[in-house]
Formats: structure tokens, C-alpha cells, sequence
């Protein structure tokens, strides 16, 4: 087993995700079948290749700072299950 | 103070910079303006946008890290650090994990005359958070203006032995942010926070005790009395045979304490992975020989200056190369005038008190290097005394006017005329006979009197060197 069922409730956790125990034990052994799969890439051999942190061979994209149009705090709060004050309203967080 | 146990400090700097826009979209990054009204798809954290770097982001970060003494990443990637957070509306930030901008830099301080070096491990850049406004209820408010401003982390190794040490490190750090013009250095608006991880061990142990890190501390003061605080707590704990545990605590400005932040205690798992939304970025050598070019004199170098090829004293050097404009106005005033002394005092001294007083900026001083140095010619043609100066000096600050031209109008000449000058003295004596009298039988310290009488009598205007001797001459015969 690459992972067990701990693991994918920390996971969960971390991702904010309720689950079942039924689903518990069905992703844990998804997900160890999944990482099985992606683990026959350590048969190759990848010492002298540089890590890929991007799919698209594109570099240096940039903005000028110059500003422009903001959509504006009605527009951005259009979608906001509660709002009020031009702010988004979300429970109590305690530090 | 003497310990069982030695300190350990390192320092997490997050420097705000001074873009006119965020660092990965169009929006304003000015203060203060109407909740959320400067956001946009991106900074909203909105599904589909695409975020894409500000390029003077890219550019302040490598001043910065050229400024401390930094290596520039030929190549670097954004990452994206996972949390839950409401003033996170992506659930991610994105910042630098594995190849920050800059890395393996280093400044160097004096505590008490002792020099010492003070590794800075990396310098990073990263998005800022929205702010969270807390209600009085059971609800907050989250203003996502502030989400999406460019930061950079500069990351300290754990160097520093004192809290002493950590204040000289952080106001060097601040006075370059400062100076390279890449942050406003606002401690009180948050332009500048420090976080500072502490811990204790014994002398001679070679590994680091567990640290507590101090978050949420606003001012340099706050800071030494946080780390103080922090060292005497821990101490007690190892004293009484216990553990320090790691945690993050917040400072209280009110007891002067530090409190654990309960809550955020659990294990942080930021699952970083590279943004696919963001492209690596490339710098060059040329980029970065662009940047070395566009640094201005950093203070170190001008206080060498100034004590090396002005002659000053090194307090004067380090007060005006404090700050970078009152260094500019310095050295525009010398330049004029060529009196390097003479222009310190001014610049340190009246001209300082004045900006003082006022709360006046540097940025906005009705006297200009020009007007200045107007004066100083004036009190080196012994046109006026060192004291009327300052009379002219207020006026000038007052009015804009020039020197000559306030001089002129005021009638604040000073009166070097050596036959106007003994009627004067004539009057004074023949008015206080006694102190004559006395003066003459031996009470010299009466030569003060005499001369604030004349004085007096000129309204100032008197030479004072010509007041001195016609009084001598006069006195004694």
C-alpha cells in the first residue's frame, strides 16, 4: 500500500472535505492505485533533467504598472452568499 | 546580560513595495480607498483568471537582493502555498518555494562598536492577503483591496545572538528598503512586519533549542521588547527543568508579553507545487548589470563618503545618511556652499529642529539646499552672526524669502563698524559704573554682562568678535 487511509483523511482535512467512511475507503484505494500507476516513473532515470515547473515552454510573461480598470466593489461582491459595508460578511474567525 | 543559555534569533521580514499596481494584475495598490473597490477577476481569486507579474515586482526584487549582497536566480518559479483562510479567496497564496529570486545574501551591522555579519538565507516574492475587519458579532468582514499586493519575504539565518542585534539588523534592512525606494518603510501601516523566530540554548550545545515565532509586531521598540520578553520566558521554562514547545505567539503592546495564538497551532501542510498559471522567470546578466547600474548610494557607502571625502565626524555621517532624502539635501547644500562642517551642523541642527517642530517632511521643506546655502554665504562674509542666521532661518522658513532680501528688509546686517560699535560699549559702561567698578577689581565673569549688553543694545547685530575686544580694550584701560 503507497497510502492509507490516515493519509487520505489528513488530506481531506487539509481540503476541507467531509467523507463517509464508505467513500473513505473507496478513495484510499483509488488513490493508492493512482500513485502505483504514477510510480513506474521512478524506473526512469531523471538525474540530469530539470524539474518541469511549467507544461508550456514560455517564459518571462509580464504586465507593465500601470493601473487599470478594477471591476469595483458592487460587481465584486455580486456573488457573495452575505455581504454588507462593501465587505464580504464570513463567520466569526478567531485569532 | 549573563545567561545559562544562548540566544538564537532569525528574522522573516515581509517588505511591502511601493508599486502603483498589484503584483499580478491592473489594480491599484493605494490605501485606504472604499472596501474592495480595487479588485478585479484576479485578485479575487474568481475562476479563469489568469494572473501575470508585474515586472517592476521582478525589478524591485533584484535591486533588493543586489543591495544585500544577494545571488540573482537566473532562473525562478512562483509556487503556490495552500491554506484556508477568509482573506485567502484562491485557498492558495502565491509565493516562491524552491527557486526564490535571490538567495545566500548578507548584511552586516554594529552592536557597541562590534561588527558582525548576518546572513540573509533568501529573498522571495508573494501576493498579500485581503484584510480581515472583526465585528462585534459573530461575523467578520473580509476587504480584498489589500489581496494580490506585491511582497517580498526576506528570510534571515538565525544569526543574531541578541535582541539588540535583531533591531540593528532590521533598521539596516528598512533604511535599504527605504532607500532603493522599493517600500515606504511604514512600519505603522504594515509596509514593513517583521516575524522573529527565537529560541534558547545552552552554551556550547550545538543544536537550535525549539523556537517560538513572534508575529504581528509593528514597530522597532515592540520588537526588542517582544524578543526580551520572549528570551526571559523561555529561560524560566528551561530553568524549571521544562520544554519549550513550538508555536507562533502574538506580542501584546499592552502587558508587554507575548501570548500563545491557539487555533494555528496544527501542523502546517502548504502542499507547495509550482503555479501552472505563472511562467518561470528568467533574469539575465544584462537585466541584472541593468539594475546594479539603476541602485542609488546606499548608506553605507555614503557615511564613507561623507567621513572619507567631506571630513566629518562618523555621527554626523551615520544621522545624514539616515535617511536618503535628508542625505540628497545634504549633499546639494555642500555642494553650494563646499563648508562640509558647517553645512552638517545646519542640516542637523536648525534645519532638522525646524522639520521637527513642524512635522514637516524632508519631501516638503519650504527651505530649499539653495535658500541655505544663501545664509551660510551670509555667515561667511560676516555679513550676519551665527545667531541672527538663525533669526533669518525662521524667517526664510516663514516667508520662502531669501536670505539677502530678509536681511535687507529686517536690517539684520551685522554691525562690524568698530567706531559704532565703542559708542555703544561707551553707553554701556557709562550706564553700569558699579560692574565697571567691580569688573575692574578682579570679577571677569561681569565680561558676560557686558556683552549681552551691547548685544542687547544692537539687537544682535553686533560682531561679537569686535564686541569682545572693544570691550577688553576698554575695560581694562
Amino acid at each position: 500500500m503507497k497510502i492509507n487511509r490516515e493519509q487520505v483523511e489528513h488530506v481531506a482535512r487539509l481540503a476541507r472535505l467531509a467523507l463517509s467512511d464508505t467513500e473513505l475507503e473507496t478513495l484510499t484505494g483509488e488513490m493508492d492505485a493512482i500513485l502505483d500507476y504514477v510510480e513506474k516513473l521512478n524506473e526512469l532515470d531523471t538525474d540530469h533533467i530539470v524539474p518541469t515547473a511549467h507544461a508550456v515552454p514560455v517564459e518571462n510573461a509580464f504586465r507593465e504598472d500601470s493601473v487599470g480598470a478594477s471591476i469595483g466593489s458592487e460587481k465584486a461582491l455580486q456573488n457573495a452568499p452575505e455581504a454588507s459595508d462593501n465587505c464580504f460578511v464570513v463567520p466569526k474567525v478567531i485569532e | 546580560m549573563t545567561s545559562r543559555y544562548e540566544v538564537v534569533i532569525g528574522l522573516e521580514v515581509h517588505v511591502q513595495l511601493t508599486t502603483q499596481t498589484k503584483i499580478f494584475c491592473n489594480c491599484s495598490t493605494a490605501f485606504g480607498k472604499q472596501p474592495n473597490s480595487q479588485t478585479c477577476p484576479v485578485c479575487l481569486g474568481l475562476p479563469g483568471a489568469l494572473p501575470v507579474l508585474n515586472r517592476k515586482v521582478a525589478e524591485y526584487a533584484i535591486k533588493t537582493g543586489l543591495a544585500t549582497n544577494c545571488s540573482i536566480a537566473p532562473r525562478s518559479i512562483f509556487a503556490r502555498k495552500n491554506y484556508f483562510y477568509p482573506d485567502l479567496p484562491k485557498g492558495y497564496q502565491i509565493s516562491q518555494f524552491e527557486l526564490p529570486i535571490c538567495e545566500h545574501g548578507r548584511l552586516d551591522i554594529e552592536v557597541e562598536g562590534q561588527p558582525k555579519s548576518i546572513g540573509i538565507t533568501r529573498i522571495h516574492m508573494e501576493e498579500d492577503a485581503g484584510k480581515l475587519l472583526h465585528d462585534s458579532g459573530d461575523t467578520s468582514r473580509v476587504d480584498l483591496n489589500r489581496a494580490c499586493t506585491p511582497l517580498l519575504e526576506i528570510v534571515s539565518e538565525p544569526d543574531m545572538r541578541s535582541s539588540d542585534e535583531a533591531i540593528a539588523y532590521l533598521k539596516k534592512l528598512h533604511q535599504i528598503v527605504v532607500y532603493l525606494g522599493v517600500c515606504d518603510g511604514n512600519l505603522e501601516e504594515g509596509s514593513f512586519r517583521c516575524d522573529a523566530n527565537v529560541s534558547i540554548r545552552p552554551w556550547g550545545q550545538k543544536e537550535f533549542g525549539t523556537r517560538a515565532e513572534l508575529k504581528n509586531i509593528n514597530s522597532f521598540r515592540f520588537i526588542k521588547q517582544a524578543i526580551d520578553y520572549e528570551i526571559e520566558r523561555q529561560t524560566d521554562i528551561l530553568d524549571d527543568g521544562g520544554r519549550v514547545i513550538q508555536e507562533t505567539r502574538l506580542f501584546d503592546t499592552d502587558s508587554g508579553t507575548t501570548r500563545s495564538m491557539r487555533g494555528k497551532e496544527e501542523a502546517h501542510d502548504y502542499r507547495y507545487f509550482p503555479d501552472p498559471d505563472l511562467v518561470p522567470l528568467i533574469v539575465s546578466d544584462a537585466w541584472v548589470e541593468q539594475m546594479r547600474r539603476e541602485l542609488p548610494e546606499l548608506p553605507e557607502a555614503k557615511i564613507s563618503r561623507f567621513v572619507g571625502e567631506l571630513g566629518l565626524p562618523a555621527y554626523d555621517a551615520e544621522v545624514l545618511a539616515a535617511d536618503r532624502l535628508m542625505a540628497e539635501y545634504y549633499d546639494s547644500l555642500v555642494a553650494l556652499n563646499g563648508n562640509a562642517k558647517l553645512c552638517a551642523n545646519w542640516v542637523m541642527g536648525e534645519l532638522q529642529r525646524a522639520l521637527n517642530d513642524s512635522g514637516t517632511s524632508i519631501a516638503d521643506c519650504p527651505v530649499t539646499p539653495q535658500l541655505l546655502a544663501g545664509i551660510l554665504k551670509r555667515i561667511d562674509d560676516n555679513t550676519i552672526s551665527n545667531k541672527i542666521a538663525k533669526t533669518v532661518f525662521d524667517a526664510m522658513w516663514q516667508s520662502g524669502k531669501d536670505a539677502d532680501t530678509i536681511i535687507e528688509e529686517q536690517g539684520l546686517k551685522q554691525v562690524t563698524d568698530t567706531g559704532a560699535i565703542e559708542a555703544i560699549v561707551d553707553e554701556v559702561m557709562a550706564a553700569n559704573p558699579g560692574q565697571v567698578e567691580e569688573y575692574r577689581g578682579g570679577k571677569e565673569k561681569l565680561m558676560g554682562f557686558f556683552v549681552g549688553q551691547v548685544m542687547r543694545a544692537t539687537k544682535g547685530k553686533a560682531n561679537p568678535a569686535a564686541v569682545n575686544e572693544m570691550l577688553k580694550k576698554k575695560l581694562s584701560g
